[in-house]
């Protein structure tokens, strides 16, 4: 399982293409066909491999305040499962 | 909007509270969204949005009102300022910030910002230069480099005639009522957030007293520069940083304190 993952609000997006320029790992893709509500083709996250760490590079650098990061809970953070 | 959780993840960013739900009308890539998200993490971290008063400049950002989930009042062109004069005057209280870009603070608004930061005015003013009117279709503005093309330059800058751009940080900070002003920019990963850095101390200043306070963002136009947005970001750091140097240029002792 991923370390982290995005979301990244399709109909904020404009599709101005910075945020695969900072990705690390290079999984963060410009949608060809779609369009969004705003006539944009709007940034997704293809990582069928589980690779996003949720560093949240591309949150830092998005214009439009699209993208929300989620990161895997660690576990000294986790609950102890009940005895 | 809350987004639920994937299974077993934890939230580690999402849209701060500062900002309202509405979509901008900024151009893609415009850095003007940076900032604006950069000064509503700000409030959200110092806990100021309750207490905030938001002067919104003419310009692209002109809706700034629009975005900001805090109280705002709208100036006419340049005068920004002037009317955060007389709010925080008026209601001390408060924190009262200016959002202007360069057409509005190093042209028609330049009385005012020099006065307000003569006299030492407890406001803050987030300063936005991208070196071009922006809402007007790109014509040469104050802080527009030597050689630019412009609309209105379409040979360049021609500094015999238009002479040298402007480098209002650095004349702000000559001035006594001054007590925080420096310059950043947002063309990268790390500059960004070494922005938001900067405007938590400006707020910090504000809150405190200290006197006036600026954050000068250089930004990125790429509508108007006629460029993509990451190249535009590009030259940010190879054109305008060269002239505009990304220093402290005015840190009073009491700041350091902070």
């Amino acid at each position: 399982m991923a370390r982290g993952t995005i979301i990244i609000d399709q109909d904020r997006c404009k599709g101005c293409g910075l945020c695969p320029e900072v990705c690390p790992k290079q999984i963060i893709v410009m949608e060809e066909t779609l369009l969004n509500a705003k006539g944009y083709h709007p940034a997704v996250l293809a990582d069928p491999d589980g690779e996003c760490t949720g560093c949240a590079i591309c949150a830092v650098i998005c214009p439009d305040i699209c993208i929300t990061v989620f990161r895997e809970i660690p576990d000294k953070k986790r609950a102890p499962a009940p005895a | 909007m809350t987004i639920q959780a994937p299974e077993g993840m934890e939230l580690i960013y999402s849209r701060p509270e500062s900002l309202a739900e509405m979509h901008t009308h900024y151009c893609p890539g415009c850095t003007h969204g940076i900032a604006h998200r950069l000064l509503g993490e700000a409030l959200d971290e110092l806990g100021m949005r309750e207490r905030t008063i938001l002067v919104a400049p003419v310009g692209c950002s002109v809706f700034a009102y629009n975005y900001f989930d805090t109280d705002a009042c709208e100036a006419a062109h340049g005068r920004a300022p002037a009317m955060a004069t007389g709010v925080k005057r008026t209601r001390p209280d408060n924190i009262v910030v200016t959002y202007q870009g360069d057409g509005d603070l190093a042209a028609i608004g330049t009385a005012e910002i020099i006065h307000a930061a003569a006299r030492g005015e407890q406001i803050t003013t987030i300063f936005i230069n991208n070196a071009i009117y922006g809402m007007t279709g790109g014509q040469m503005a104050p802080t527009t480099l030597p050689g630019q093309k412009t609309r209105s330059s379409p040979d360049g800058r021609d500094v015999e005639i238009a002479g040298f751009p402007i480098r209002m940080s650095e004349v702000l900070a000559t001035l006594p009522g001054a007590a925080y002003i420096v310059r950043r920019s947002m063309h990268d990963v790390k500059n960004i957030r070494k922005a938001k850095k900067a405007i938590i101390t400006a707020l910090k200043v504000q809150e405190a007293g200290l006197g006036f306070s600026m954050v000068e963002l250089l930004s990125s136009c790429p509508t108007n520069w006629g460029i993509q947005p990451n190249e535009a970001l590009q030259w940010i750091e190879e054109h305008m940083v060269p002239y505009y140097p990304l220093e402290d240029y005015k840190v009073i002792e009491a700041v350091k304190n902070l």
